[in-house]
């Protein structure tokens, strides 16, 4: 079933910006891995951006809380925030498929 | 045990007024709320605050906008000479625009501001900035649906700018019944200022109040502001104190009888002067003259004219032989010609210091500030020329103002400004045999032996011209019959000339009848000498005759001889 809902949404770019090492960002970054592996597999593609590295990069996607994911793609864009601890509200919120009702 | 007090460091804002009543500035390294509703000018405020900092004390600054865009920005503020573009390229200016359309996006698990801070962080290192405006931050309520985590993530960024030791203004939308939408006062505690917006009568005025500013002294007042054509402009009531230096230099009225009755030749120089008075007194002729004599001693003199037009305005006094077209085209006299009522008090009062500050006149005129009236209320002009007047003292700019009223000592707002003034002048009109003369009199003028008496108000074909009145039993005189009297004098004055031109006739004839008399009387005295002298040289030989008369009758009456005693 999961095999053929990501068969018809293409592929998926996300960006994760985050802040340094933190506890948050790491968080984050382990539970996007997470989640895609489970939902999107094969499908995606995360570009991660580390604000403390590149502050100027926050202007790109106006980024303000960390972290945030973002779908670049498919349009239209979508942002997520928080450590994504939540797998359903991430779905929710990036429009999936599976929790788009 | 002594307590050191020591004064909130400031950080001086650059515009026009607010340093004055925040007694220096906003409070350094600390936020500063500016709230109020839309379209009182918080924003323009804000920009002005950073770009008085980047061009007057070299703090380079950060504009963080979720409201507008950053081309919008530059766009809007082009109009006030602020070119935010040259700014960014020269390094001195970072504007981060933060793009808050699509609602707030889902949220999952633990966040923070990071993002902001980061940015933010960098642009004010990118900069070296000092001064750091955040617009309107308010905005990220909507952006946000956790409002707990915003909450105490914006408390986090209020702490985290004092660290920074940057100056802050962040700016607020008024709530319904609270300074801000969402209580960000809570939060900006060390300086709060409310802005306002109001229309009366047609006219709208901006109004600034300080609210609230930890640890120092400040105005309370709720100050007029101004957006000018050069920003933001507060118009403190009493800001600059009365601090003005005086000049004892005097400034000729340019009628020379009335710089006598002032006392040793005229206004003093920086005095404001109001010349009151019914309808056709004379006030703008006045008036005219003294620019007339300004002109003519090289300095400039600017008019303002509320009432006519400047073509009006010289023509008119071309009538009596004041010749102001020549001041004109000399670039020595300045008309501003305008209806009150086109614009709001402040910002006639605005536009009225802009040109004064750019064409340095030493003398202002202001004719009549009655129509001002039109406009607000008495208490209102009062305050106005109030600070008009301050304004120009401290420029050491001499001023006359005209106030017209039906009735001279009724007029309230004669009686608001005249405390104010340093000389009133009062001219009035007599009615009497058929005809209206004009009064003028000096009513005060601080710091002049100035002349108690009135003096007839005339204006010729030079221009005016002061004569004394006659005072008798039937009151003062004035006019024609004032030339009568001057008639009367002078046919009595020739009587009088004749009259004595008689008695010195007189006086000759009786001194030749004195001299004539006393001529026959010495004659007289020297016949008689004459003749005693003659008895007096016959007087001797009467003595031999009388001796030898008595031998004589001896000798007839045979008496004794010589050596027998008579009677014996």
């Amino acid at each position: 079933m999961a095999t053929a809902i990501t068969e018809s949404i293409g592929v998926w770019y996300l960006r994760l910006y985050i802040a340094g090492q933190s506890p948050k960002s790491l968080y984050a970054s382990a539970n996007l891995k997470k989640l895609c592996e489970e939902h999107l597999a094969g499908h995606y593609e995360i570009e991660t951006i580390d604000l403390v590295e590149d502050p100027t990069r926050a202007r790109d996607d106006d980024i303000l809380a960390i972290p945030t994911l973002v779908r670049r793609l498919p349009p239209p864009q979508r942002k997520v925030i928080g450590d994504l601890s939540d797998t359903r509200r991430v779905l929710r919120g990036l429009r999936h498929p599976e929790e788009a009702s | 045990m002594r307590v050191q007090l020591t004064e909130l460091p400031k950080t001086p804002t650059g515009i026009v007024g607010l340093d004055e009543v925040t007694g220096g500035g906003l409070p350094q390294g600390r936020p500063t709320l500016i709230c109020g509703p839309a379209g009182c000018g918080k924003t323009l405020l804000a920009i002005e605050f950073l770009v008085r900092g980047i061009t007057q004390f070299d703090e380079p600054g950060v504009f963080v906008t979720f409201e507008e865009s950053a081309a919008d920005l530059t766009a809007n503020v082009a109009s006030l000479g602020f070119d935010l573009a040259q700014f960014q390229a020269d390094g001195r200016l970072v504007i981060d625009q933060v793009n808050m359309v699509g609602g707030p996006p889902e949220e999952t698990g633990e966040w923070d501001l990071d993002g902001l801070f980061l940015r933010l962080g960098a642009a004010i290192d990118a900069v070296g900035a000092r001064r750091v405006v955040i617009d309107t931050i308010e905005n990220l309520f909507g952006a946000f649906s956790d409002t707990a985590v915003l909450r105490s993530e914006l408390r986090r960024l209020f702490g985290w700018l004092k660290d920074r030791g940057v100056t802050a203004v962040i700016t607020g939308e008024r709530g319904d019944g609270t300074l801000t939408r969402h209580g960000i006062e809570e939060y900006v505690s060390d300086c709060v200022i409310v802005l306002d917006h109001r229309v009366t009568e047609q006219t709208s005025t901006r109004r600034l109040r300080i609210l609230k500013y930890r640890g120092s002294l400040h105005g309370t007042n709720e100050y007029p502001f101004l957006i000018g054509e050069s920003g933001v402009s507060v118009q403190p009531i009493a800001s600059l104190g009365l601090r003005h230096s005086v000049s004892a230099e005097r400034v000729s009225t340019g009628v020379a009888r009335l710089d006598a009755m002032l006392g040793d030749g005229g206004f003093y120089k920086g005095s404001a002067v109001l010349v009151s008075g019914t309808p056709g007194t004379g006030k703008s002729t006045l008036a005219a003259q003294f620019c007339d004599a300004t002109c003519r001693r090289g300095e400039r003199a600017m008019y303002f004219a509320f009432e006519e037009s400047e073509s009006e305005i010289v023509r008119n006094m071309a009538s009596v032989g004041i010749h102001l077209a020549q001041w004109v085209d000399a670039g020595l006299l300045q008309f501003r010609c305008f209806r009150p009522a086109l614009l709001g008090l402040e910002a006639h009062l605005f536009a009225m210091q802009k040109v004064v500050d750019e064409f340095k006149p030493s003398v202002v005129v202001m004719d009549p500030v009655s129509d001002l009236l039109r406009n607000g209320t008495e208490s209102e002009v009062a305050a106005m020329l109030t600070r008009q007047i301050d304004f120009l003292k401290a420029r050491s700019v001499t001023t006359m103002l005209t106030s017209l009223n039906s009735d001279a000592y009724s007029a309230q707002t004669d009686l608001q400004i005249a405390s104010l003034v340093d000389t009133w002048l009062l001219v009035k009109i007599t009615e009497g045999n058929g005809e209206h003369n004009r009064l003028l009199y000096v009513l005060k003028s601080r710091g002049t032996p100035h002349s108690n008496q009135i003096r007839e108000f005339l204006l010729t074909e030079n221009g005016i011209e002061l004569a004394d009145v006659y005072v008798g039993p039937q009151g003062v005189l004035t006019g024609s019959a004032r030339q009568a009297q001057e008639a009367k004098e002078r046919s009595d004055g020739t009587a009088r000339i004749e009259d004595l031109e008689q008695r010195r006739v007189n006086l000759e004839q009786r001194r030749a009848a004195v001299e004539a008399q006393t001529a026959a009387l010495w004659r007289e005295f020297q016949n008689e000498a004459e003749v005693v002298e003659q008895l007096l040289s016959n007087g001797s030989t009467g003595v031999v005759d009388r001796a030898g008369q008595r031998a004589e009758q001896g000798r007839l009456r045979q008496a004794d001889p010589d050596d027998l005693p008579v009677g014996a």
